[in-house]
């Protein structure tokens, strides 16, 4: 009988594979084309509204944080936050309406794409958007009279590595979410106290000890501090700020594959 | 049809082309809880061939489908599709298989072409085959005038028809239909039985669940009837009517007394009786002939899945 099949595949496929991740990868820059207009309004808006309210409402009233203007620190600290709102608040509720409501990642995982390919393609789609978005503010900064300097033209790599793991916890966060209700909680009780801590708008060392030991652990305190250093000047120990945000991203990154493969193998 | 153990893939060896069966299912179990949704299931599919998996809601149809693209993995038993053992070799194997699901999961903002093109994508369909991919499954599902249209501007069959296209766009070697056809009105299923019959009659190797009787009847060369995860009979449309309904049936109507009188007639002449909303269906009656009169009709698959399985159907 005549057949309509191709032929078979000359090669044995593996785990974690290229193909699958452009794949995955195709399928979001396609889908992008159709939602980057509002994407990137709120990506990029919602921070710089941050930037202007802080900037010139405390800078009235608080001329210099730091040894800087104050428009220059929270101008860089807001990158954090742009990282931050395109990266874990798109890929949580990207991820739950994917699987639950859509039922996209059905179709994908019955081509040759296995869950950890799956995850970090959309984790690198939406890391490199938060790269972009998160340079937002600071250009805005230097509209207001922030310095640029060479360091600056690293903060698209920092945002990167920042935004690749707040979206693998976004994901991770889907995961393990039984209704879309549930993200309210990450929301109010971790989101928002790693937000206030992070360094952006004023600095950690006016809170008391203990807070700021803890700030070591916050990933959004070390791309603040990163981003600020890029700006200003690096320190040595700025590779260590880069090494907690490294170590973050493939700690959520693993958590996250694990979360998916149970949410979406049964 | 004979089976040939598949040589195992340790070697460069790739695909067996020595295997006939397309699909291998051997004591399949599958629970979710307390609930065993597939319960001991045997299947094979041989290559070239249209299976069909009929049976009611909650048979255990789209949880086999799951098990073949490794999307719910096996608590028991031995699976093998294309000649590659599941779950460990799924890879493989949904290299080859195209999936067209019961619910629609394609993507609304996207045109014709763009959907079909991502699937080119994630089935590896070469940069210079694309092109050709696109067009070919846009011919195959009739929807080549409708390639920059949006998909949440489709109807429900154009939407059906782009979702077995993306099935195809990567001339799998097995296509997985999972109830193809559920809630589109006559006419439009129609159209997409001459899709799945012309892609049949090209030697694709299909699998295809349904609960409507009709189109199991039409364009399943195997009809594996489930009931509660298990096969209850297996084999050609036509063996399965002959074997367990016969060739013709006549149909008695009248009050639910004059209805349970015939019953009893038709039982103490040992023969088969079914419940058919108002009236009773008595089987096999072409050799012995009925013990009443009533309306003649030639017997059907439905016959046989109320006997076999007790349950109603669509």
């Amino acid at each position: 009988m005549a057949t309509n099949a191709a032929a078979p595949p000359t090669q044995r496929l593996h785990r974690f594979e290229r193909p699958a991740l452009t794949g995955v990868l195709v399928r979001e820059v396609v889908n992008f084309s159709s939602y980057w207009r509002s994407s990137t309004f709120s990506s990029t808006v919602e921070p710089t509204i941050y930037l202007l309210a802080f900037g010139f409402g405390f800078g009235s009233l608080v001329s210099r944080v730091a040894g800087r203007p104050y428009v220059e620190f929270v101008g860089t600290g807001t990158v954090a936050t742009a990282v931050l709102f395109s990266s874990a608040f798109p890929a949580r509720f990207g991820t739950f309406v994917k699987y639950q409501f859509q039922r996209t990642y059905d179709a994908i995982l019955a081509a040759p794409v296995d869950t950890e390919e799956l995850v970090t393609a959309e984790a690198l789609w939406i890391a490199t958007r938060a790269g972009v978005y998160g340079c937002v503010p600071m250009l805005v900064a230097i509209a207001f009279g922030l310095n640029p300097s060479w360091g600056m033209l690293v903060v698209p790599a920092i945002a990167w590595v920042s935004g690749f793991g707040w979206a693998c916890f976004g994901i991770m966060i889907a995961g393990y979410a039984k209704s879309i209700e549930n993200f309210s909680y990450v929301v109010s009780a971790v989101l928002t106290p790693l937000f206030l801590v992070a360094g952006t708008f004023f600095p950690i060392s006016n809170l008391p000890g203990w807070a700021q030991f803890l700030a070591n652990f916050n990933p959004l305190h070390h791309c603040v501090e990163l981003v600020r250093h890029a700006a200003f000047g690096f320190r040595w120990w700025d590779l260590g700020r880069l090494g907690a945000l490294v170590l973050f991203g493939v700690l959520v990154w693993r958590i996250a594959i694990h979360a998916m493969q149970r949410k979406l193998v049964d | 049809m004979t089976f040939r153990c598949p040589r195992r893939l340790y070697d460069d060896q790739l695909v067996n082309e020595s295997t006939e069966l397309a699909i291998r299912l051997r004591g399949a179990v599958k629970r979710y809880g307390a609930i065993t949704a597939v319960a001991g299931l045997d299947l094979d599919v041989p290559m070239g061939t249209c299976v069909g998996l009929l049976g009611p809601n909650g048979a255990g149809k789209s949880t086999t489908m799951r098990l073949l693209t490794a999307q719910s993995i096996a608590d028991e038993g031995e699976i093998e599709v294309l000649g590659f053992l599941l779950p460990a070799e799924s890879k493989m194997a949904r290299a080859q298989c195209g999936v067209a699901p019961q619910l629609d999961n394609l993507d609304v903002t996207l045109t014709v072409a763009q959907n079909l093109l991502v699937f080119a994508h994630l089935y590896r369909v070469g940069r210079h085959e694309r092109r050709e991919a696109i067009e070919r499954a846009l011919v195959m599902a009739k929807l080549v005038d409708r390639r920059d249209t949006r998909v949440d501007k489709l109807s429900g069959g154009m939407r059906r028809r782009l979702l077995i296209a993306r099935a195809l766009v990567h001339r799998p070697r097995l296509v997985l239909l999972d109830e193809p056809t559920v809630g589109l009105d006559p006419q439009v299923r129609q159209e997409l039985w001459a899709l799945i019959d012309a892609l049949r009659s090209e030697g694709t190797t299909i699998l295809m669940s349904t609960h409507y009787i009709e189109e199991a009847e039409r364009l399943a060369d195997t009809v594996m009837i489930m009931s509660h995860g298990k096969a209850v009979a297996t084999g050609p449309p036509h063996r399965l009517i002959d074997e367990h309904a016969g060739q013709e049936v006549v149909e008695v109507y009248g009050s639910p007394a004059r209805l349970a009188e015939v019953e009893t007639e038709a039982g103490a002449a040992g023969l088969r009786t079914r419940r058919t909303g108002t009236s009773i269906s008595i089987l096999g009656v072409d050799g012995a002939g009925s013990p009443v009169e009533g309306e003649r009709r030639p017997a059907n698959l439905e016959d046989v899945f109320v006997l076999l399985t007790g349950e109603e159907i669509d």
